[in-house]
């Protein structure tokens, strides 16, 4: 009797525990993915709301800007739209919101009674924070996925893995070209 | 800490008393541990701010409690002293506050501000506080024992070399023990000692090598320490219990270079080397500058640590265009704000540009400017 009851130990020790226990790892990393992904809209949405407020304080101040006022808010309309789209097709507008709103601050440089405007400071502040958070969460975002990856593809937790049906996860990349380049600012 | 219980040592019975000492020691510690935070951030009179008090620094922490996946925002202090320095504090990621000086906030500009918050934010995600409890713990009940174990031994081998007069060659094996017994406890705590401050070291370059992960900016924070490096003044509150959570030693000495075995921290001068020696973002990376700076030590870094996260960064890092950001004068005057306004301070700007300080308990209706003599309501 003993060696059976033996046997089922040496089972559950080395078989079923490191299961469970793997199994609850890749569960969870994979959740953590699907949170990072979830944040990114968060801080999408903040700057679709602070755009239209940026637009109105600087418009009081500017007369001869604005194509680069309607290119912002055009970007804006047109990245909330796409909200629901795939990854790579909201990674092109959402670029290309961030190009526009750089030309915007760009030319913010020649109107020193706006820079010194307390409200645009703040908005300022803002949108900038607001920028680094989208870049912070898909910094997070792939961060994540390179974990879970890991944990999907190396031994031994590939093996249950596969049994359990885990597979890895797309980085959030930056596949439009024109995104990568820094904004250019030309005043002709 | 150590000081605390040595006084509590001199107690009747042996036995009794070690334990007495034992138990006090552990309650004393869990009281740290669960009322730690709360009793650090009140002795050093730390205000506690809301986003609209500083909206910069509560979005610089935001950014990073998004960028190291902490699950709720930490508490945000600022303490009023001229020093520089900041510690995290909170015994898990749920309840932890970060605090900084008023003086580190004033002298710092945003991507620096940046690399130190990322410093004090992986303290909390790393769980270096509940470690650190933890090993001091350790430490003192190593302490506690060998002082007792100490006392034993003499006592024990008086009255054993009384009764074992009669057996020759067992009391000198006994004398031997009792020698090499001595030897360890005398060795022990100040081994002890050696090793919670290696963990702390360790600790800190684990925290520095995060801040470059989250920040994709190792550049932040070694700017950043070399602005610490070169104040000397030195933090009023802080004690030997929780030197370890500041992100530099605040009882540095002036001109202290060489690598101290005595310290809770690495010396500055070595931090930034290693920080400006990075070719990536990564834990590896980090090792690999490690490496280099000590020439052919071992690593520092954890295994279990995923070395290839951060590898690449996600885009272009730092653009070259800093609208809106300020210079270190104007720093200084928003902190100036900041602080009088936390302390309950009225502020009433006059047309002459004076700024007029207003006292919580001012009863009176209207202040004349002492400038330009103008009555402005208050």
């Amino acid at each position: 009797m003993l060696p059976v009851y033996i046997i089922i130990g040496v089972v559950v020790v080395f078989i079923v525990f490191p299961f469970i226990i793997t199994y609850n790892g890749l569960v969870r990393r994979r959740n953590q993915v699907k949170n990072a992904w979830a944040q990114i809209d968060v801080q999408l949405k903040r700057r679709y709301d602070l755009i239209p407020n940026l637009v109105e304080t600087v418009k009081g101040y500017t007369k001869h800007e604005r194509e680069t006022l309607e290119a912002v808010t055009n970007a804006r309309n047109l990245a909330q739209q796409s909200a629901s789209a795939g990854a790579g097709a909201r990674a092109k507008v959402e670029g290309e919101l961030s190009s526009a709103l750089s030309r915007l601050l760009a030319v913010v440089e020649n109107y020193p009674d706006l820079k010194a405007n307390q409200n645009f400071l703040a908005l300022q502040e803002e949108l900038t924070s607001t920028e680094n958070k989208i870049s912070f969460s898909r910094q997070y975002y792939n961060d994540s996925v390179l974990k879970y990856n890991n944990q999907t593809q190396m031994f031994p937790s590939n093996i249950i893995a596969g049994m359990t049906g885990f597979k890895a996860s797309e980085f959030f990349e930056v596949t439009v070209a024109t995104e990568r380049e820094a904004p250019k600012v030309s005043f002709t | 800490m150590l000081g605390y219980f040595l006084g509590l040592y001199f107690f009747g019975s042996p036995t009794g008393g070690l334990v007495i000492v034992l138990v006090v020691w552990v309650l004393m510690s869990l009281f740290g541990y669960f009322q730690g935070d709360s009793i650090l951030l009140t002795m050093s009179r730390a205000k506690k701010i809301s986003r609209d008090d500083h909206p910069r620094l509560y979005n610089v922490v935001e950014e990073m409690k998004i960028a190291s996946g902490l699950e709720k925002m930490p508490d945000i202090y600022i303490i009023d002293d001229p020093a520089l320095n900041a510690f995290a504090t909170g015994r898990d990621p749920k309840r932890a506050a970060v605090a900084i000086t008023s003086g580190l906030l004033q002298k710092l500009n945003r991507d620096e501000l940046q690399g130190v918050i990322a410093h004090e934010i992986s303290h909390i995600k790393n769980r270096d506080v509940l470690l650190m409890a933890m090993c001091s713990v350790l430490l003192g009940t190593i302490v506690i024992l060998a002082w007792y174990g100490s006392r034993f031994l003499i006592f024990g081998s008086m009255t054993g070399s009384r009764r074992s007069s009669s057996s020759g060659g067992g009391g000198q094996a006994q004398i031997i023990i009792l020698v090499v017994a001595l030897v360890f406890m005398i060795l022990a705590p100040i081994m002890a000692q050696f090793i919670y401050l290696a963990i702390s070291r360790k600790r800190e370059y684990l925290a520095d090598a995060s801040s470059a992960l989250y920040t994709r900016y190792p550049e932040g924070l070694a700017s950043a320490l070399e602005k610490l490096g070169a104040s000397t003044g030195q933090l009023k509150s802080a004690n030997q219990a929780t030197a370890p959570m500041y992100i530099i030693n605040p009882f540095r000495k002036k001109g202290l270079k060489a690598s101290d075995l005595s310290s809770t921290h690495p010396p500055i001068s070595e931090r930034i080397r290693i920080l400006r020696a990075m070719a990536g973002n990564s834990f590896g990376d980090y090792d690999q500058a490690y490496l280099q700076v000590h020439h052919g030590a071992k690593g520092i870094m954890p295994k279990a640590a995923e070395m290839a996260v951060g590898a690449t960064p996600l885009a272009a890092t730092k653009p070259e265009t800093k609208v809106g950001e300020l210079d270190e004068t104007q720093r200084a005057r928003e902190t100036s704000d900041v602080m009088w306004r936390l302390n309950n301070y009225k502020t009433i700007t006059c047309n002459c540009g004076t700024k007029l300080r207003v006292p919580p308990g001012f009863k009176e209706p209207k202040i004349t400017c002492p400038h330009c003599g103008r009555i402005h309501p208050v």
